[in-house]
């Protein structure tokens, strides 16, 4: 155990804020973030099917938490940390064959956040206006 | 300069003794996640607004059930893995560390546990 007084701070390594910031790193941080809310977010997906099974009112009441504008917010969100999440993952794919760390790199990083938005509002919209395609089954 | 002695060197097992492992389970369970993801994805997205009875038609298809099973597997197990490297970045104390892992443990499981049962049930008509 010992002493544990110090004659001096140490030194220590710059951190976030002495860096101004860059796309890869808001990328960076952002991945793990997503990560995050997609780890909480199971609970949604698990306690959706778990309604479903649990039988007609549970369910009514999953789906009446899902349809209203809040859980819409949410499941919104939920949508662009995935695809923000699988998109930042295929990026550290092109890494990890060791391609991409040029001036690609941050082509690689606003593809990502463009390409997450663009099929986050993609789902969104056939969601919302969708009805009209044939594609939905329900309704 | 390599501080390694020749035996951790041969070995390449590193202080851990997991190797890569760790590192490689994440990266495949990423690779099965995307297409798991997606298809499951679309299988929603085209039953929006499905009825209950709806619900049980759609997991009745095998496909389906299996489907949902795989993804939940494979999500879960990454899930887990990721957490863990979040709790060993960020946190020092190492008793907090050790009650985050063991949470990390459990919640996964359990979480795990609640979805292959519900997708059974709505499989075999609720
Ligand atoms: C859909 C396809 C997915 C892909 C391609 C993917 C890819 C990845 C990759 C490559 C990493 C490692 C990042 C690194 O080494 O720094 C990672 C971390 C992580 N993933 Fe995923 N993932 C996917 C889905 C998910 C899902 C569904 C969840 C949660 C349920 C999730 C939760 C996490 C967490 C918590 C981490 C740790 C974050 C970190 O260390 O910064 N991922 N993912």
């Amino acid at each position: 155990m010992g002493d544990h007084r110090q004659l001096r701070p140490r030194p220590l390594s710059p951190h976030l804020q002495i860096y101004r910031l860059s796309i890869t790193m808001v990328m960076s941080i952002v991945h793990r973030l997503t990560g995050l809310a997609l780890y909480f977010g199971t609970l949604l997906l698990v306690g959706w099917l778990a309604a479903a099974a649990l039988g007609e009112p549970a369910f009514a009441i999953a789906q009446a938490i899902m349809g209203h504008w809040v859980g819409q917010l949410v499941l919104l969100g939920y949508t662009w940390a995935l695809f923000h999440h699988m998109l930042g993952g295929l990026r550290h794919f092109v890494w990890d064959f060791g391609a991409g760390y040029g001036p690609a790199r941050y082509v690689l990083g606003w593809l990502t956040l463009a390409g997450s938005t663009i099929l986050t509002a993609l789902v969104w919209a056939f969601v919302w206006f969708g009805a009209a395609i044939p594609l939905s089954a329900g309704g | 300069m390599d501080f390694r002695t020749s035996y951790s060197r041969v070995t390449g097992l590193g202080s851990a003794k997991q190797g890569t492992r760790h590192f490689w389970r994440q990266r495949v369970t990423a690779v099965a996640n995307v297409p798991l993801v997606l298809v499951f994805g679309f299988v929603i997205l085209t039953n929006l607004g499905a009825s209950r009875t709806e619900m049980l038609a759609l997991f009745a298809n095998p496909f389906v059930a299996a489907l949902t099973i795989l993804m939940l597997l494979s999500a879960i197990f990454h899930m887990w893995l990721g957490l863990q490297v979040i709790v060993e970045d960020y946190v020092q104390a190492e008793v907090v560390k050790l009650v985050l892992l063991v949470f990390n443990g459990f919640f996964a499981v359990s979480v795990g546990a609640v979805g292959l049962v519900a997708v059974l049930k709505l499989m075999t008509g609720g």
